[in-house]
Parts: C-alpha cells; sequence; structure tokens
C-alpha cells in the first residue's frame, strides 16, 4: 500500500522515525502504521527502546530524526492538540498522592479543559467503569498496585481519548488484576477506541492485540498478528524432552547448566550435536537447553514417537502448542537483559 | 551497616537500653550520614553566628547602643551574643527532632528495618538522643569561637554557655521527640514551629529584656524552658552570677529533660514495639 | 476546530488549572496556609515594638525620623513575600518536581510545561497576597489605633507592590529548584537568603555601612523590594523606585525562561 493511502488512514504513522540520548540511540529508523479501532503491541525486552516510542507518540519526547504523524498532526508542533485526544498510562503510576482518588479523576479533567460539572460526570462513570466507586474518597497511597493501575486507566479515559497510549499496564498486578483489566481494555476495544500498548508479557499481547510488532535492540525485528508471528518464525507445536542427566544418553551437557549454559542460546552444535543425530529429518528445528530440549516440529505426537523409536529415552516428555514467546525467544535470544 | 550483633537475649536484659550497646550503634549510623555531610554542617555551624552577630549584634548593636543601649550598660553585641548561640542550639535540636525523625518512623522507615535487628525502642531514642546532643554540640561550640572572633565575651565563664545550650536544646529535643513518635503526618510540625518555636525565638528574652514585653506577656516567658536558657549563659557570658536566680533555671530545664525523657520512652515503645 | 478552541485562551486558562489542584490538596490543609499569616506579625511585634523600646527613632533616606516600628514593619512586609514565593518554588515545587512526579502526569495532558510554571507562580502569589493583606490589615488597624504604622495613602500601593516582590522571587526560586539535585542543595540557596533578610536594610538603615558595600547592598533584589515597600507606606516616593518594579519584574520573568528550558531538559527527555 503507498505511503500516503496509509497516514492518511493511520492514528499513527512512523517512518525512519529515530531516538537518541546523546550517543545513545534507544529507537533506531522504526517504521510502523497504527490504523483506527486497532490494538497494536510493541512487544520486546527491556531496553528494546519500546517506552522511547511510546514517549514520542506521546509527544513528550522530541522526535531525533524520521516522521512521526499522530493523528495525522506532528508532534513538534501540535503537541497539545495530540495530548488532548490521547489518553496515557504510564509505566509508573504518576497518581497524584495530595489528592483522593475522585480528585485525581477531577483534576485531570480539568487539566483537559473540562468544566467541573462535567468532569465530575465522567469522573463517576469512569470509577464505576474501573470498580473503583467505593474508594472514590480514599487517598491514592493506599491502593493495591491493580487498583492504582486501574485509577490510572480511568485517568486516561477522562477526556474520551480516541487512543489509549498503555505502557506495560499489567507489570507487577497479580493474576486476578491483570484478568480485570484486559477485560475492561477489551471494552475499550470494543467501544472503537485504538489501543496502543507495550508489553514483555506473550499472552498479554495474544490477549489484548490484533497486531503487533516485536522490538530487539532499538529496531523491529518483526511485524504480524499473533497468529502469523507464530507460523513464520515457529512451527505448530513444540515437543519438550527432558533428560536426567545422570543417565547415560543425556549426559553430555544437557543439565550442566550453570549461568554459562543458561546464556548460550540455541546451541545446535557442539555437545548437543549427537541428539541433532538421532532426532535428524523428524524436526525443522532443535534448541538445546541446559535442562532440556525443544524440539520444534508440526505435529509433536508423532515426532515423540520417532525418537523413541530411534532409541532416545528422555526422563519427561511434553507436547505444546508453540506460543509468542517461542517468537520472542527466536527472535531477541534467550540471554538475559539487564 | 545496622545490623548489630548483640544477641536479642543480651537486650531484653538490659534495663534501659541506655547502657546497652545497642544504642550506640544508632548513634554510628546517624554519625555515618553525618560523616557524608560533615563539610555542610560545619559551613552552616560557622556561617550563620557570622552572619547573624553581625547583622543583629554589631549593625543593630550600633543603633541599640546609641540610643543609651541595655539598661546596666552592656554593649548589645555581648548582650545578644550568648543569647543566640542557645537560640541555635535550641532551634537545630527541635528541627532534628521532628522532621528527620519522623522520616525515620514513618517515610524512610529506617527504624523499622533497625527493628528487624537486636536494636529496640529504647536504643532507637537513646541513639537519636545522643545524636542531637552530638550536633547541638558541635553547634554551640561553632558558634562559641565565632562569639570569640567578635570579642564578645566578658568573662571565662562564657564558655559554661556552651553546656547551657546543648541543656536548653535537649529541654527542647526530649518532648518534640515524644510528640514526634505519636504522629502521623509532619503537618503538626508547621504548627509547632510557627505557634511555638519562632515565637519563643523571638519573645524570650533573645534581643530585648522581657521587660520590654506588655506585663501580661512576662510571665508566660518564664514558663518556656528557652528564657531560662538564654538566661543562664548569658549571666554566665556577662560575669552576671545570682546563684538563686541560675539555679532555678539549671532546675527548670533539667526538669524539662526529665519530663521529655519519661515522654518519649513511652511513646517510642508504644509507637515501634507493637 | 478543536486547534482553535485551545489556543486562543488556553494560555491564560491553563496555567490556572495548576492553582485549582493545590486549591484541591490545601482544601483539607487549610490551617497550614492560615498560620503563615502569623509569623510575619510576630516578627513585627517582636522587632518593632520589643526592639523598638531600645532603638528609638531612625532615620529614613530623606532624612526625615521615624519609630522603629515604622522603619521595620515595610521590610517585614518585603521579607514575607520573599520568604513565602521562595518556599513555595523551592521545598514545594523541588518535591512536586522530583518526588511525587506530579508534573510527568500534567504533561500527558493538553497542559504545557510552561503552563505549569506559570501556574505554580501564581499559585505561589495568591498564597502570598493572603498573607500581605492580612499583614497591611493589622498594620492599619495598629494606625488607627495611635501606632501609625503607615504615614501615607500611598501605604495601599504596598499591596501590588508585595505582589511585584513576590513574583521576582518566586521566578528566581523556581529557576533555582530546577538545578537542584537534593535536599541539601537548597542549604546553599538558604546562604544567599539569609544575608539578604539580614543585611538588606530589612533591620537597620544601611548608612551604617561603608560606600563600597551601601552600593552593594543596593544592587540585591530585597533591598530593591524594601526599598519600594518603605517608600509607599512611609509616604516618601522617589524615582528609585521604577528601577525596583523593573528590577524585580525582570528578574521574575529571566527565571521563568530558565525554568521553561530547565524543564524542557528534565521532563521532556
Amino acid at each position: 500500500m503507498p505511503d500516503s493511502l496509509w497516514s492518511q488512514d493511520s492514528v499513527i504513522h512512523a517512518r525512519g522515525l529515530t531516538k537518541r540520548f546523546g550517543a545513545f540511540t534507544a529507537v533506531d529508523g522504526i517504521e510502523f502504521d497504527v490504523a483506527p479501532g486497532e490494538a497494536f503491541g510493541f512487544l520486546g525486552p527491556n531496553g528494546a527502546g519500546k517506552t522511547s516510542t511510546m514517549r514520542m507518540i506521546g509527544t513528550v519526547s522530541p522526535v531525533t530524526a524520521g516522521t512521526l504523524t499522530v493523528f495525522g498532526l506532528d508532534p513538534a508542533h501540535h503537541g497539545a492538540q495530540i495530548r488532548s485526544r490521547l489518553g496515557v498510562v504510564p509505566q509508573a503510576d504518576t497518581l497524584d498522592n495530595e489528592l483522593s482518588v475522585l480528585e485525581n479523576l477531577l483534576i485531570y479533567g480539568r487539566y483537559f479543559g473540562l468544566s467541573w460539572g462535567e468532569s465530575r460526570r465522567r469522573a463517576g462513570e469512569l470509577l464505576d467503569f474501573v470498580q473503583l466507586t467505593e474508594r472514590s474518597g480514599d487517598k491514592v497511597e493506599p491502593l493495591s498496585g491493580g487498583m492504582k493501575r486501574r485509577l490510572v486507566i480511568a485517568r486516561a479515559l477522562i477526556n474520551e481519548p480516541e487512543m489509549l497510549l498503555l505502557d506495560e499496564p499489567t507489570t507487577g498486578l497479580d493474576p486476578q488484576a491483570r484478568h480485570l483489566l484486559w477485560d475492561r481494555l477489551y471494552r475499550l476495544k470494543q467501544r472503537g477506541v485504538t489501543l496502543c500498548l507495550t508489553t514483555h508479557y506473550m499472552d498479554e499481547a495474544e490477549q489484548l492485540c490484533d497486531r503487533l510488532v516485536v522490538m530487539d535492540k532499538a529496531k523491529i525485528v518483526a511485524e504480524g498478528s499473533p497468529r502469523q508471528l507464530i507460523e513464520r518464525y515457529v512451527t505448530r507445536e513444540v515437543l519438550e524432552l527432558r533428560f536426567n542427566h545422570e543417565g547415560g544418553e543425556a549426559g553430555d551437557g544437557i543439565g550442566g547448566g550453570g549461568a554459562a549454559g543458561l546464556a548460550g542460546a540455541d546451541r545446535s552444535t557442539g555437545e548437543g550435536a549427537d541428539f541433532d543425530g538421532q532426532l535428524a529429518g523428524l524436526a525443522e528445528r532443535i534448541e538445546h537447553l541446559p535442562d532440556r530440549l525443544l524440539v520444534y516440529t508440526a505435529d509433536g505426537d508423532a515426532t515423540a514417537a520417532a525418537a523413541f523409536e530411534r532409541g532416545l529415552r528422555p526422563a519427561s516428555v511434553l507436547v505444546r502448542r508453540s506460543s509468542l514467546e517461542d517468537v520472542f525467544l527466536r527472535l531477541t535470544g534467550r540471554s538475559l537483559v539487564e | 551497616m545496622m545490623a548489630a550483633s548483640t544477641p536479642e537475649a543480651a537486650r531484653r536484659g538490659l534495663p534501659f537500653g541506655l547502657t546497652s550497646h545497642s544504642s550506640f550503634r544508632v548513634l554510628e549510623h546517624d554519625l555515618l550520614v553525618f560523616r557524608r555531610g560533615w563539610h555542610s554542617y560545619i559551613l552552616s555551624g560557622l556561617s550563620q553566628p557570622f552572619l547573624y552577630l553581625l547583622s543583629m549584634g554589631v549593625g543593630l548593636g550600633y543603633y541599640v547602643n546609641r540610643n543609651g543601649g541595655i539598661p546596666g550598660g552592656v554593649p548589645y553585641l555581648d548582650y545578644i551574643a550568648p543569647a543566640l548561640l542557645v537560640t541555635q542550639a535550641m532551634m537545630v535540636a527541635s528541627a532534628e527532632s521532628a522532621w528527620p525523625l519522623m522520616s525515620k518512623i514513618a517515610w524512610e522507615k529506617t527504624y523499622l528495618a533497625a527493628l528487624n535487628t537486636p536494636l529496640g525502642a529504647t536504643s532507637l531514642l537513646a541513639g537519636d538522643l545522643m545524636w542531637i546532643a552530638f550536633r547541638a554540640t558541635l553547634i554551640s561550640v561553632l558558634f562559641f569561637a565565632v562569639i570569640l572572633l567578635f570579642g564578645a565575651v566578658s568573662s571565662p565563664l562564657a564558655i559554661l554557655a556552651i553546656p547551657v545550650a546543648l541543656l536548653t536544646a535537649m529541654s527542647f529535643a526530649a518532648p518534640i521527640m515524644a510528640f514526634t513518635a505519636t504522629q502521623e503526618t509532619d503537618q503538626p510540625f508547621n504548627m509547632l514551629f510557627r505557634f511555638g518555636i519562632t515565637p519563643l525565638f523571638l519573645f524570650s528574652g533573645t534581643f530585648f529584656p522581657i521587660e520590654n514585653l506588655p506585663l501580661f506577656l512576662r510571665p508566660l516567658a518564664w514558663f518556656t524552658p528557652l528564657y531560662h536558657g538564654v538566661s543562664l549563659a548569658r549571666g554566665l557570658s556577662l560575669g552576671q552570677i545570682d546563684p538563686v536566680a541560675d539555679l532555678v533555671h539549671l532546675a527548670v530545664l533539667i526538669a524539662f529533660v526529665a519530663a521529655g525523657l519519661v515522654a518519649a520512652r513511652i511513646t517510642f515503645r508504644r509507637r515501634l514495639e507493637v | 476546530m478543536n486547534a482553535l478552541r485551545l489556543s486562543v485562551p488556553a494560555a491564560v486558562t491553563r496555567p490556572t488549572r495548576m492553582v485549582e489542584r493545590n486549591l484541591l490538596v490545601y482544601r483539607r490543609t487549610f490551617m497550614v496556609i492560615f498560620s503563615g499569616f502569623f509569623e510575619p506579625l510576630f516578627y513585627l511585634f517582636s522587632m518593632g515594638f520589643g526592639m523598638g523600646a531600645l532603638i528609638g527613632a531612625v532615620q529614613l533616606d530623606n532624612g526625615s525620623s521615624v519609630p522603629y516600628a515604622v522603619f521595620v514593619a515595610p521590610a517585614l512586609l518585603a521579607s514575607s513575600a520573599m520568604n513565602g514565593a521562595i518556599y513555595e518554588t523551592s521545598n514545594n515545587f523541588f518535591y512536586k518536581l522530583k518526588y511525587a512526579k506530579l508534573y510527568d502526569a500534567v504533561i500527558a495532558t493538553p497542559m504545557s510545561l510552561s503552563d505549569v510554571a506559570r501556574g505554580e507562580i501564581l499559585w505561589a502569589l495568591l498564597r502570598g497576597s493572603l498573607y500581605v493583606v492580612g499583614f497591611l490589615a493589622v498594620i492599619a488597624v495598629l494606625g488607627i489605633g495611635g501606632l501609625g504604622l503607615i504615614s501615607s495613602p500611598l501605604g495601599i500601593l504596598a499591596f501590588p507592590a508585595a505582589m511585584v516582590v513576590g513574583f521576582g522571587f518566586a521566578g528566581a526560586g523556581m529557576a533555582a529548584s530546577t538545578f537542584v539535585r537534593k535536599w541539601q542543595d537548597f542549604d546553599i540557596l538558604q546562604l544567599a537568603i539569609m544575608p539578604m533578610f539580614l543585611f538588606s536594610g530589612t533591620f537597620y538603615p544601611i548608612t551604617a555601612y561603608p560606600p563600597a558595600l551601601q552600593v552593594f547592598v543596593q544592587c540585591t533584589p530585597l533591598y530593591r523590594g524594601v526599598h519600594l515597600i518603605r517608600a509607599l507606606t512611609t509616604g516618601t516616593p522617589d524615582l528609585w523606585m521604577a528601577a525596583d518594579v523593573a528590577y524585580l519584574l525582570v528578574m521574575g520573568l529571566i527565571g521563568l525562561w530558565i525554568v521553561a528550558k530547565r524543564l524542557n531538559r528534565l521532563l521532556l527527555a
């Protein structure tokens, strides 16, 4: 599709978008478009450049190079107009601890130029929406992490935004709180609000995102729907074989894993080569982890049976559908990112 | 840093915590913090008295002396110097017993961490009292050095203004610490300083004899420890000893310290040992 | 359409929303604000009357003699305007900027950083105006009681004059706060404030100083503020008052300009 067409319809349009802090490049010439009503995700390890990208979209961080338009407007010149149509849920809660729950919403409405009356009306509805009506008179400080995050989402909705920017919306929340939050975000999407979020939770990306990009080291390394990415980068199923490393076959390198074993990604040569030989032709790809083998295959059960016939005797066998997590690790590596 | 090796049993066995080593560990912690910022303490400890004595003692003093001076013919600088010394120690000790203590109890919660070690509430209290005493002494010694620089002493007894300042400082610190341990926010401190400490600074005979106050205000000054501290230090500094009055001054100061200590011990334990 | 609605009156209306936010906060802690009213009064009674008895009369710039209380009252008003502005724009502003991260949330809305800066300074001035009005009311009442601390109808202009003093110091104080990294750094700010409070002709005429020192003191902002307000309350206006006003306004504006630059660097990285 030609660029010009995209930029007219896109809520966000980025070409060669770059952010540098001194000599450090946080975002390196990325290109993407977000369509109205879409739920779009940035997936990536810490330090991949997700938050920097979000801050540029939110017009609180100037673009170093490249093109970025939000609602067809240039953040450098129309920051206030863009922000008036955005809702932002930052990574840290940034609630006003000197004010009550309700007052946090009221004054935020005022920052957007709503009248007190209108602000009050919307605040009431939103507290209901995020199930905080009972806490409306309370201080913010004693609220739980999940409640605070819900309050931040309510705050981001006070201006009835066309798009919600969410930077790691569920990091640090317990499972109940995450599911409640996902439910509310899904409802917003149903109402036509565009969602743009970052996450490093695969289940969250699969739950929420129509389309996502995987970022690594300041660049976009893959793009597509969760399903497309899985089809493109991994097989339908994964067979996990765990060997008792005291026993004969698996002694070689498997289970020897200390920190060094963990850090070494995808070692398909060396000590593990024996297995590759034994499994040759059965799998598209084999990955050696310190404690187990991951065998990428279309049919896990069949591959397991074939491996057994060739004399492999794993201590445990697990067949599962492959997930975004497999895609993610394939694309961004297994070494720890700090 | 604060993890004491003293066994739990040792703490329980000691009656007041004051004699145990544990309170010194609290002091050690404060001193460690102090070590990082000592130059700023010294700088303000010298610059403040210098500026105050120059402005109030010399500058304002010029106009006071020109107009007949203090009754009794004392130069205004000599009159105000020991009083400012005591007042300064009192201010520092009062402030230190309010916000920084609040921070240790409620904001940064260093006390909570300390309570996980064998340190108990009484050790924390004793340690911080020592710390405040240390700061008040340091301030007083520096102040006295500046007074000497201005030549504003008329008697060798003047050096006793330092222990008097320390005693006055503690007569504020102990009750305020007791009060702090009962508070949840720092808002009451604003009130305490606005309506307590600042008026005392202005009306306790520091700058002018309380005889210049309206008649109904004078008895109020008698009930404040600052007035007694200032009077005692001034008498010593000017070499004007009045044994009976001075003993009364001393007794009042000691009474305030003692009452403050008892109260602080109760409120600290109530707050921290729950 | 949206753009139009935002751009025209926004420069005026947006800063007031910071004031509204502060009013919401202080609604609950009204006493903290209210109590600030007493501090200059305590100083007035202590210095004006307690010290006044020791000092008697002092000479104004024009050579006329006035009771010490008349001399010191306008200086206490100027100092109070300075202290109020500095307190609000140093400790309070720094807390909101660095610890509460308040402004990070505010700038995600159509509010800009200069809206934030102007709003906080407006708030500091409004808060200060309460104390100024209170102080002026008290010395006016004392005047009716025969103590005559304001000896000229020009004294009514002491109110806007105190606001100008507040603006100058609020801008400068906030600018200084944007360079502060930790609480102890405010000691350095105090090192500038305290000598000004003690030596700017606040407590006694600067004619006691050697001529060179007099010129130096005359160049400090608090001296200008004291001069301005004293000229009004004692009814001794002179041309220097124009310099006073210009000095303080320019100081405040430069402060605001620095604040906008610095906040851009701090928050819009």
